[in-house]
């Protein structure tokens, strides 16, 4: 099975806390830093799964056992450099500097979640599949064709590339040589299809060939591997070198949504057997075999993790719920004379 | 936003083609964000040569060819739009749309709305549609109406060079997305002394091309020249028909064909697409709903069929509306 398979896969810290790749190994500070990060985004996902069972958030699509693949990827980013997230992707745009509290707003379904802020570059998390790949071809080309040396970075599923315009995008990227990273986080499943229903490849890295660019696999649970690649693919797209494919070889531990029951479709054994991967407790533990990292240290992230988390929530539980005739605003930039009449009878039928 | 046409103004004789290209010329040389790209458009200046020329002027950053992909061009338009461009995306033919629809119906007209006003698209996408110049299989169809249903979007079909110029500068200027649809049958048909230099027509106003008190005729695009024959021999009966060029169909200018019923108690609408589910149905619609105590005949749709449009030669004029088909329609409700 393809998520099974090493070959060809960088790693720099493998499953075993061994660093395979000593001249890949970023300073101490990195380390942590990409450590942090996972630990923040592994406590919102936590935590929307709690609030979702109270009631306090719509459906979520939880993305645990992937926050080295989110995480190290988006923080290869500036905020002057474009995100574009599918909705398994929450913790990238966590990563990437999404506050929690727009996050939160966005999967109670509240309109504060919809508004993304003015300083970051960061598209709502897409639902349907594959179509927002063109986008970012779009965004990129447009940067560099504004002068400027932004990068479009966009996710995607093992299921996502199997959809046609996946190949359109990066058949574009390639041909337009538009400044893109294409991250393909390969977590085994689209909802209950397994990879090897999906395809018979079992190098899904490999399809850059076909459009011309680079791919590259990454052991999607190592992050330090994760980070150095995007972060490689990333400065090749600003030294105007063209797009990257990274496949980013991981598993969706958790269900597909908060609704969905893996139980019909998938046994427990290769889920413990990936929860042996786990990726927090991988670098964790290496951080403390190196002496950089301490229950100290860990209580006080904890500590700032829920602070921020709690407060965030706090901040959305004041946003109001949209008053009905919202569902007419921001179709145009002005409202045509339908939206108009249309916006009177809907505030006829509210005051009715 | 509208400026209208110098009172004398100067001008050139141009088919709707040229002035398309006269359009998107000055487009390209006023705004630096404009960028018109698609297949062919480059170096062989599209397949009808509505782009002709404009790659040498203007370079290849701006004018560009594209992989062939429908979904991808759209798609990296509206990446395009969000990041601070003007996009002008040409696909070849209407009917060669259907593999972006995917992005119009799930993007396109969207983006303002999903972000609540924080990014939007204005992107404008031209594709030449319709019969009448016996073009090959899935050449000529009419898929306004499917676009027209699509929220967040405009659809704009000019019927003459001097509307097809003002009407492409405001949509290429219009901060949201439009469907700019040309018909085929008029690149090179019909001739006029259109204005030089820039000008906009506002997108959402009807024209009255012909004044009448007995039908109004209600119309767009390549079925407006097939309307006015139509109205010129009921004249010749005594029949006064006032023919409604809607130049654009979303935002509709219903105030104009309102007006225009309650004054003649008749209404035709004519199309080429398609029968059921077509946009005639939707103006039909907005008839019965407003005006119907003005009505003194049923409304008449004048169509296609609901079959493919034929790419047989010897029969294709007996699918597309022509003028003796909206005669009788006219008949009928005067009859009725």
């Amino acid at each position: 099975m393809t998520t099974n398979s090493t070959a060809d896969l960088l790693q720099v810290l493998n499953e075993h806390g061994e660093v395979v790749r000593p001249d890949l190994l970023p300073d101490a500070s990195t380390l942590t830093m990409l450590y942090r990060a996972m630990r923040r985004i592994r406590h919102f996902d936590e935590r929307a799964v709690v609030l979702h069972r109270q009631g306090r958030m719509g459906v979520f699509p939880p993305y645990g056992g992937m926050e080295a693949s989110q995480a190290g990827t988006a923080l290869a980013l500036t905020p002057e450099d474009w995100l574009l997230p599918t909705y398994r992707d929450t913790g990238a745009a966590l990563a990437y500097g999404l506050p929690v509290s727009t996050t939160v707003a966005y999967w109670r379904t509240s309109p504060h979640g919809w508004a993304m802020p003015e300083h970051l570059k960061v598209l709502p998390f897409y639902i349907p599949i594959a179509t927002q790949y063109p986008h970012a071809v779009g965004c990129a080309v447009a940067e560099a064709r504004q002068g400027t040396q932004n990068v479009a970075m966009a996710y995607i599923g093992d299921g996502g590339s199997s959809e046609g315009q996946f190949h359109e995008a990066l058949n574009f990227a390639g041909a337009l040589n538009a400044p893109c990273v294409f991250i393909l986080q390969n977590n085994g499943w689209a909802i209950s299809v397994p990879t090897r229903t999906q395809t018979r490849a079992t190098n899904l890295s490999k399809r850059a060939d076909g459009y011309g660019i680079p791919g590259v696999r990454v052991d999607g649970n190592d992050i330090i591997a994760v980070y150095h690649a995007a972060s490689e693919a990333v400065a090749r797209a600003r030294r105007s070198e063209g797009p990257t494919l990274i496949e980013t070889v991981t598993y969706r531990v958790k269900p597909h949504t908060v609704s969905d029951d893996p139980s019909r479709y998938r046994t427990e054994d290769l889920t413990r057997e990936w929860e042996a991967k786990d990726p927090v407790v991988r670098l964790a533990a290496y951080l403390r075999a190196q002496k950089l990292w301490d229950d100290a240290h860990e209580d006080a992230l904890q500590s700032e993790i829920v602070e921020e988390f709690e407060a965030a929530v706090r901040e959305a539980d004041t946003y109001p719920e949209p008053s009905p005739t919202e569902i007419l605003d921001h179709v145009f930039a002005e409202p045509t004379p339908q939206l108009r009449a249309q916006g009177e009878e809907l505030r006829r039928e509210v005051n009715a | 936003m509208t400026a209208a046409p110098p009172t004398k103004p100067a001008t050139r004789t141009m088919t709707m083609v040229a002035a398309i290209n006269d359009a998107l010329a000055i487009a390209l040389e006023r705004d630096p964000a404009v960028h018109v790209f698609g297949e062919d458009v480059g170096v062989m200046g599209g397949v009808f040569r509505a782009t002709d020329g404009l790659q040498a002027r203007f370079g290849a950053q701006r004018v560009f060819d594209t992989p062939l992909a429908e979904a991808g061009i759209v798609g990296m338009g509206v990446g395009m739009g969000l990041a601070g461009l003007r996009p002008v995306a040409e696909i070849q033919f209407a009917g060669f749309l259907y593999p972006a629809l995917d992005q119009v119906l799930s993007h396109v007209g969207r983006y303002r709305h999903r972000t609540r006003g924080r990014y939007h698209v204005p992107m404008v996408v031209r594709a030449p549609y319709g019969g009448g110049v016996h073009t090959p299989e899935q050449h000529a169809d009419s898929p306004e109406a499917i676009l027209a249903h699509v929220p967040g979007v405009k659809v704009v079909i000019p019927s003459t060079p001097t509307d097809a110029k003002g009407l492409l500068l405001a949509a290429i200027e219009d901060p949201d997305p439009v469907f700019f649809f040309e018909a085929i049958k008029l690149y090179r048909s019909t001739k006029e002394e259109v204005p030089e230099g820039h000008y906009t027509i506002p997108l959402g106003k009807a024209r009255v091309v012909t004044e009448g008190d007995d039908v109004t005729v209600i119309t767009y695009g390549g079925m407006v020249d097939v309307s006015r024959k139509a109205a010129d021999a009921a004249r010749a009966h005594g029949i006064g028909v006032e023919v409604i060029d809607l130049r654009t169909i979303t935002p509709l200018d219903t105030e104009t064909v309102l007006a225009s019923v309650r004054k003649t108690g008749r209404a035709v609408v004519v199309t080429e697409a398609p029968r059921t589910g077509g946009y005639h149905s939707e103006i039909a619609a907005v008839i019965a709903e407003e005006a119907i105590d003005a009505l003194l005949a049923p409304v008449v749709r004048v169509t296609g069929f609901d079959a493919p449009y034929p790419p047989f030669t010897s029969i294709e004029d007996t699918y597309r509306p022509n003028p003796a088909r909206v005669a009788r329609a006219i008949k009928q409700v005067m009859a009725y």
